[in-house]
């Protein structure tokens, strides 16, 4: 079989895809109550989703995927305070700058092992934190940047208190980034992405530019996480120091890794379990949160990722 | 000025004593463990809850928070981590990440989240002028200590029977085998006195840093900078590494906002690893 034909078979349309979008989409129907926890995770979704790109395709492992969260977060909330209060004109810079962001620092993760990686990524989010807290003038620093009144989606759809409207949003700019995700993965592009996972000197050998390859996707996915901050800095009309804090960048590999990295649902189904999981755990107290997500870390890693997915999916 | 590099040097070789274990752990045997500050925390609790709780003189409460910290590590190697040694970074990532957020949860729970200080025997505190220049006698004390630390851990590394038993198990772990070195228990060994010189460190930082349960996160960026810019042949690198790391944090800070003498350390981070991806200090292999 081809590639080409491969490709095409992969990339069908089966019936429990668009099930799982067809639910997400008839929860906006629910009486008013849970909307503002399902904006949450169609947030977290996102981000889980951009770090897949990378991790799940390419290979790169990150500790500081908050950087460019946490860059389109403030350039989503500053727009809103100074430009305009349209939504999506901010989350579109939000995207645009988080995407310069990535192509500027894919050049530091191109080089070095794992480890390096590691540390560099980590590296830029403390860096990009710093300089938040340092720039208190304009982001508001240890207090947060306040007093952003964002404007109606589309001119029409005010942004409620029980977050039905942002819900709407969050979940369509989730479903159109998702559909162009699957159609990149789906791509030849997507084909050297795995290629270059699996065994970068082969891929190499084989003529598929690695580093072109690998700068492409880091800044896709630096956008795709841009945009979750932005939407969370609009859905909410608040940026804390926190979106860029190390926890964040470890919650959502943690999202990613319960859903599986790889397969571009993996985000969606860890972030639903994730965010499920922390609202009702941390209800009692939020050491218990942490202490259940640590256990389900050890054993996950001891027992082995693929051994427990296998169970999983089969 | 002078006060200024003497404080750094002192935090510097607090951060050498804290990180040292992590230099052997990631950069000997190449294990990823973001964990190393939890032990590290286990030592600062001890000398916390020794001296409030049973009023035990501060000098025995060192050994103390050695031992405790070094069973700790002794026990988690031999039941959790020795199983991660093959593992890719990613599972270990995960791992040691899952093991801060269990210590720091238990902590918290068991402990309270505020931060705990502790009040230093009479003879160790305040500042004294010596030859024109203003130092701090607990300061002194600590670098004098960790001075003699860092020798002795020098010469065990690369002058005793185990330390070449460890840099063989650590060069080939395979053909070391083959030689008859229990490279299994080198490991344990090795892995327990970092964790104890971690337990040591937090409980000589629990009076200059603090403690509380955040500790393993906040310090853990630290002790990443220590063994990434210090390399990973031997102690030295680590040990220059921590050295320039005390002096530029506590001098940035100083002439600097506190916020922007952050950004100076982690922009030297990120400047080093990608030109120098095997660390400032490394030998060319």
């Amino acid at each position: 079989m081809s590639a080409n034909a491969s490709l095409v078979r992969r990339a069908r349309w089966r019936w429990p895809e668009a099930l799982v979008w067809v639910i997400a989409f008839g929860l906006l129907f629910l009486p008013p109550g849970k909307h503002l926890l399902l904006n949450e995770i169609a947030i977290l979704a996102l981000f889980a989703l951009s770090l897949d790109l990378i991790l799940g395709y390419a290979g790169i492992i990150s500790l500081g995927h908050a950087a460019f969260f946490g860059l389109g977060a403030y350039a989503a909330g500053l727009m809103c305070k100074h430009v305009t209060p349209d939504p999506l004109a901010g989350l579109v810079v939000a995207t645009l700058l988080a995407a310069m962001m990535g192509l500027l620092t894919s050049l530091l993760v191109l080089r070095g092992s794992d480890l390096t990686r590691l540390m560099v990524t980590l590296g830029v989010a403390l860096v990009l934190h710093e300089i938040a807290n340092a720039l208190s003038r304009w982001t508001g620093g240890a207090d947060g940047l306040q007093g952003m009144v964002v404007g109606p989606l589309l001119g029409r759809f005010d942004f409620d208190l029980y977050g039905r409207t942002a819900y709407a949003y969050s979940l369509t700019a989730l479903f159109i980034l998702f559909l162009a995700a699957r159609r990149i993965v789906h791509s030849l592009f997507g084909l050297s992405l795995m290629a270059i996972r699996r065994n970068r000197l082969r891929a190499a050998a084989l003529g598929v530019p690695v580093n072109r390859r690998l700068v492409a996707v880091y800044a896709l996915s630096a956008a795709y996480a841009g945009a979750a901050g932005a939407l969370l800095a609009q859905t909410t009309a608040y940026v804390s120091l926190e979106v860029l804090e190390f926890g964040r960048s470890a919650d959502v590999l943690l999202a990613l890794i319960i859903g599986g990295a790889g397969w571009l649902y993996g985000g969606l189904a860890g972030a639903v379990i994730f965010k499920v999981l922390q609202d009702t755990l941390s209800a009692g107290a939020p050491q218990f949160w942490m202490f259940w997500m640590g256990l389900f870390l050890v054993v996950l890693a001891l027992v082995g990722r693929d051994r427990l997915f296998r169970l999983v999916r089969r | 000025m002078a006060t200024i590099l003497f404080d750094g040097v002192a935090y510097g070789m607090l951060l050498f004593v804290l990180a040292c274990g992590l230099a052997v752990t990631l950069g000997l045997m190449n294990f990823v463990n973001l964990a190393h500050g939890a032990f590290a925390m286990a030592g600062g609790y001890v000398v916390v809850i020794l001296m409030d709780r049973w009023g035990v003189p501060f000098l025995a409460c060192l050994p103390a928070a050695f031992i405790v910290a070094a069973m700790l590590g002794l026990l988690l190697e031999r039941t959790l981590y020795r199983h991660m040694y093959s593992r890719t970074h990613l599972d270990q990532v995960l791992f040691s990440i899952g093991l801060v957020f269990i210590a720091v949860a238990a902590t918290d729970y068991f402990l309270g989240s505020s931060q705990r200080n502790i009040t230093l025997p009479s003879w160790l505190q305040g500042r004294k002028e010596i030859l024109g220049v203003n130092v701090g006698i607990y300061r002194s004390f600590i670098i004098v200590l960790c001075g003699a630390l860092a020798l002795g851990l020098q010469l065990g590394l690369m002058r005793t029977r185990f330390g070449s038993r460890l840099r063989a198990a650590v060069d080939d772990a395979r053909v070391a085998r083959g030689l008859g070195i229990p490279v299994g228990k080198v490991f344990a060994v090795t892995f327990a006195v970092g964790s104890g010189l971690a337990g040591l460190g937090g409980a000589l930082g629990t009076e200059l840093l603090g403690i509380d349960p955040q500790f393993p996160l906040r310090f853990m960026i630290y002790f990443l900078i220590v063994v990434a810019v210090g390399g990973t042949s031997g102690i030295m690198g680590p040990f220059l590494a921590s050295l320039l790391l005390g002096v530029a944090d506590v001098a940035g800070k100083y002439y600097l906002s506190s916020a922007l003498g952050g950004f100076v350390i982690y922009v030297v981070l990120i400047a080093v690893l990608v030109f120098r991806p095997h660390g400032l200090f490394a030998r060319s292999r």
